[in-house]
């Protein structure tokens, strides 16, 4: 009985991350792709796995190589070497008409001369489907990104919300497996994108399209993605669910990159397989860390540890490790919560951030207060590059 | 202060306008009511005082009605806007690849066309049209050369002809086909045509679903800037085309310099600004359209 039942659980495990299951077959198959503008190598040597139903991030810093990786998906650029598949069929020379794959442009690329059910129309009046069935479909796409009775507007009379939505239906509107969004949220104000990240995922879920999405918001890729490719300069540094890549970053750049971190050199002491111990001049106490690290000894190292795991207290904390005294410098109050800077007798400042859990907290922690520093033995990852 | 600044910028454009313009019509205007007479001014006043104490205001009509009445000149009118038709036509089929190419080069090769469609201008008009005559005349170099090579025995006569006539208007006026074309096509965004294609449009359909339509505006400019003169165009065919090319042009120029009726002549005048004012009214009302559209955009 709890036999089957683990089985169940698993099997939903497997559904819902099929990159865990090796027999699982990938939706997209990126080959050792490779493209060169010139002497520049705008992606190098990139290999991913897509599968049918994920929602996937390409995230990274400008200049990365996301964009164009996309642009190799949807068949604007052909790799200079290396192959994609898409669906178990390779892309090489297929234009991009002839693509089972439709884009999300950045600036939404709306045909400015048309209407919105003309813009939405557009892809089915390239077909031979009929009159009728195009009003239908242009209907219930309008529908469901709920922009009924804005079928005669012209792009330049809607928000940006609003056009961000007819760019959605336009490009969802030949049920297409895959979908490319280029920053799909880039031009909306706060407010409106944290609302539409939802609905995005919500109509994603409901139609079972695969996303790849590009972005350089890490706070819109943890929230919209079923994985994550952080990418730097035409590579892909690691792979992995959003807690995955908050939580056990691969390298600083990523855990720089995702979030807040703070990073702390170091050399290993004591490399035990459940654990080591990290002399830090920097941060000016040892660091224990509860899981082995495989590392050269000796090697330098870096220990991130993420504002919200540490905690701050007026007395010392027990124990000897992954404690240290620092002054507080720098006071933020951002409602929810607050963030602090404190500076170390190394100089070094550190960025901690605590909840606001009561609301009249009396004997505050105040500026040029002498604070103990401290984290569990678990909240730290050593990371080597 | 701010007033003045502001009354003094647009007053400058008022002011020629006024001058150049206004005043040059009403003159026309004038004149093309008066009668001819052998005298200078060639044409009678149309205030007089008569014996009394009456100021006589005369309007001759017979102009107008002249111009009704005499084919001569429906027909130079006709023709003058189908010489000019065709070529707004001929200009647009040569201009439109040549704006679209240029738009859709790269920047450092843009400029270097751009110069080369504008280079022309730095030469004299007349001298550009004598050039023509240099090339088409039967001992000119197309012709001899022909013959040299032996393609051809005798020379074949385009001097003269409709057919140099075209050739001398759609030269002229390809630039101002071509520089507001290019002005509204380089301002294209490529990724409209990334999206169309990305929908399932094969390349020339996405031209012509989203490309065409959006530079009806250059189109509708630059064939106004080549029709307008086009019709009234008078060097180019008293140069290249025959001596039976009916154009309103010339027409009128003969009207004013060999008959020295300058009634009739003006007359004729005010009919071709009545013809061309039409278009002119429609264009602007397109741009107020677009214009429009832009401010709401904005």
């Amino acid at each position: 009985m709890s036999q089957t039942a683990a089985t169940a659980a698993q099997a939903k495990e497997q559904k819902k991350e099929p990159w865990r299951d090796p027999g699982a077959k990938p939706y997209i198959r990126i080959e050792n792709v490779t493209k060169k503008f010139g002497e520049f190598e705008a992606v190098a040597d990139v290999s991913l796995n897509i599968y049918q139903g994920e929602i996937f991030c390409l995230l990274g810093g400008s200049g990365c190589g996301k964009t164009t990786l996309l642009r190799m998906l949807a068949g604007f650029e052909e790799p200079t070497s290396g192959h994609i598949f898409i669906d178990g069929a390779d892309m090489a020379g297929v234009p991009p008409y002839d693509r089972p794959v439709n884009m999300m442009f950045q600036s939404y690329a709306l045909f400015p001369h048309m209407t919105v059910e003309q813009n939405v129309g557009f892809g089915l009046r390239q077909e031979s489907v009929p009159r009728a069935e195009i009003s239908q479909r242009v209907a219930d796409m309008l529908s469901l990104v709920k922009l009924k009775g804005f079928e005669q507007r012209k792009p330049h009379q809607l928000s940006g919300g609003q056009r961000q939505r007819v760019a959605l239906a336009r490009s969802l509107i030949k049920r297409p497996k895959l979908l490319l969004l280029d920053e799909p949220l880039g031009a909306l104000d706060k407010k409106l994108r944290e609302h539409t990240q939802f609905e995005l995922v919500n109509i994603q879920e409901r139609l079972g399209v695969t996303f790849v999405v590009v972005t350089h918001d890490q706070e819109e890729a943890m929230t919209l993605a079923s994985r994550i490719g952080v990418m730097n300069q035409g590579r892909i540094v690691q792979v992995g669910t959003p807690h995955e890549i908050y939580e056990f970053p691969a390298t600083r750049l990523v855990a720089d990159f995702i979030g807040n971190v703070n990073l702390f050199e170091g050399r290993i002491v004591e490399d035990e397989p459940d654990h080591v111990v990290i002399q830090s001049p920097e941060l000016g106490a040892q660091i224990y860390v509860g899981h082995g690290v495989s590392s050269p000894p000796n090697a330098v190292v870096w220990t991130a540890v993420r504002p919200e795991k540490i905690q701050l207290t007026r007395e010392p904390p027990e124990g000897k490790f992954n404690r240290v005294q620092g002054t507080i410098k720098e006071i933020a109050y951002m409602g929810d919560m607050s963030i602090f800077i404190v500076q170390l007798e190394s100089g070094k400042m550190v960025r901690v951030t605590q909840p606001n859990t009561f609301r009249h907290a009396e004997d505050r922690l105040t500026w040029e207060e002498r604070v103990w520093l401290s984290w569990h033995e678990s909240s730290a990852v050593v990371v080597i590059q | 202060m701010k007033l003045g600044g502001r009354s003094l910028v647009i007053g400058i454009p008022w002011l020629w306008l006024f001058f150049f313009f206004l005043i040059p019509f009403v003159i026309v205007l004038k004149i093309s009511f008066a009668e001819t007479q052998l005298a200078v001014p060639p044409y009678t006043p149309l205030l007089q005082w008569t014996q009394d104490q009456y100021l006589q205001l005369r309007l001759n009509m017979g102009n107008f009605l002249f111009l009704l009445k005499d084919s001569l000149y429906l027909e130079a009118f006709l023709s003058s806007l189908k010489v000019a038709g065709v070529s707004t036509i001929l200009c647009l089929l040569i201009g439109y690849p040549m704006s679209y190419a240029i738009a859709r080069s790269n920047a450092a090769w843009r400029n270097i066309l751009l110069l080369m469609i504008i280079l022309p201008f730095w030469t004299s008009f007349l001298v550009r049209v004598y050039a023509w005559i240099g090339l088409l005349r039967n001992n000119g170099l197309i012709n001899n050369a022909l013959l040299a090579l032996g393609v051809i025995d005798e020379p074949i006569v385009m001097m003269n002809t409709d057919f140099a006539m075209y050739i001398g208007i759609v030269y002229s006026y390809l630039p101002f086909m071509i520089l507001p074309l290019y002005s509204n096509l380089e301002k294209h965004d490529n990724t409209l045509l990334e999206a169309a294609v990305d929908l399932g449009s094969k390349p020339f359909r996405a031209f012509l679903q989203i490309t065409l339509p959006l530079s009806m505006p250059g189109v509708i400019a630059g064939s106004m800037l080549v029709f307008i003169p086009a019709v009234g165009e008078f060097v180019i065919p008293r140069l290249l085309g025959g001596t039976d090319s009916l154009m309103i042009g010339r027409v009128l120029w003969d009207e004013f310099f060999s008959n020295r009726d300058w009634p009739v002549a003006s007359a004729v005048a005010i009919c071709l600004l009545l013809v061309l004012v039409l278009p002119i009214i429609l264009f602007q009302r397109f741009q107020m359209q677009e214009a429009g559209g832009s401010a709401k955009r904005a």
